[in-house]
């Protein structure tokens, strides 16, 4: 069998192939860089959301439970008093509450009561409720690992979505919002 | 410098052992399962460490759980659903075998199948290169044999 060579060809080629190589490792770690490592995926969405029956943070004497949140679109934010992002924050859902589009209750984690009133007092209360999870034991149902989070439940007590870190005006409007009109118009 | 090094290193040994709060077992077999599984379950936190290491406060409640469901006399494997359930697959420093990960965990054997394709051919085609420059043209030989007369005659 003869091996016809063309050599231009060849070293052409084996000149490519490196670079070829090169740019595929650079697209793959640029793609890489772009991911947010801190963000992993929870396998809570889609599914029903984890029973709780806590203490409210504004009277210890009165408990809520998810079920009597049932029957309606709502959003569930984890906050504390010593989280530094939730400071940043706090005014977008203080100004996403008086809209009165869906109503916003609170998960106080691993907080004190009186450090939670003082906070809630200071910079504004969006909360229908706040409900006071002190040993963190709910916040792991939820698969809470980052303060502030922030899940978007249906009707049917199911997460439809979950945002990990502070949530900010541009996020309530492109996909919070849009994903709430959707739910409320669902039967 | 030696000095240096090994002050540091005895920082390390410090912080490592700082991690870990002091867990009473029944039953030494559950001590052992209960250390196995945070140093393979990860970190949320602080994501490049395991629970065994990491320093976080939900590391230490996640430890706490950990605890409670082994030294209750549960199952390795319920431990790990119970994290799985509520952090997702991320938690494992071992992803199990399923479809996503297929590539992760076959992904090196068809890099390694891969290379030994393209060495192969290599070697086949160096070889038959080989060969090709050993069979002389008619034309090759007869030059050949024009310069063996010339030096011989």
């Amino acid at each position: 069998m003869p091996i016809e060579r063309n050599p231009t060809v060849t070293s052409h080629m084996r000149f490519a192939i490196p670079l070829v190589i090169f740019i595929l490792l650079v697209v793959l770690l640029g793609v890489g860089l772009t991911l947010d490592p801190r963000e992993v995926p929870s396998p809570l969405i889609g599914k029903p959301a984890p029973a709780f029956s806590l203490p409210e943070v504004a009277a210890a004497d009165r408990t809520l439970s998810l079920e009597q949140l049932k029957g309606q679109v709502f959003l569930l934010n984890v906050w504390a008093s010593w989280c530094v992002s939730c400071r940043q924050e706090h005014p977008v859902l203080v100004d996403f509450a008086k809209r009165g589009i869906v109503p916003i209750y609170g998960l106080n984690y691993k907080d004190t009561r009186n450090d939670a009133l003082a906070w809630l007092k200071r910079f504004g209360d969006p909360y229908r409720a706040s409900v006071f999870d002190e040993d963190g034991k709910t916040g792991i149902d939820w698969g809470v690992y980052g303060v502030p989070e922030t899940f978007l439940v249906d009707k049917h007590g199911v997460i439809r979505y979950k945002q990990t870190g502070p949530v900010t005006h541009e996020d309530l409007e492109n996909k919070i919002l849009p994903l709430i009109r959707e739910l409320q118009g669902a039967a | 410098m030696k000095r240096l090094i090994l002050c540091l290193c005895g920082m390390l040994a410090i912080s490592a052992a700082e991690a870990m709060e002091i867990r009473q077992f029944d039953d030494p077999a559950k001590e052992e399962r209960y250390e196995t599984l945070i140093k393979d379950l990860r970190c949320l936190v602080c994501q490049n460490q395991s629970l065994a290491e990491s320093d976080a406060e939900l590391a230490k409640d996640l430890r706490t759980e950990v605890y409670n469901i082994i030294q209750s006399g549960k199952s390795s494997e319920e431990a790990v659903r119970f994290l799985t359930e509520r952090y997702g697959d991320f938690v494992l420093y071992r992803p199990p075998f399923k479809r996503i990960t297929l590539l992760l965990w076959l992904g090196p054997f068809l890099l390694l199948a891969g290379g030994a394709v393209f060495l192969w051919k290599q070697a086949r085609r160096r070889a038959a290169a080989a060969q090709q420059d050993a069979t002389l043209s008619a034309e090759e030989r007869r030059r050949l044999q024009q310069l063996k007369d010339r030096f011989q005659g």
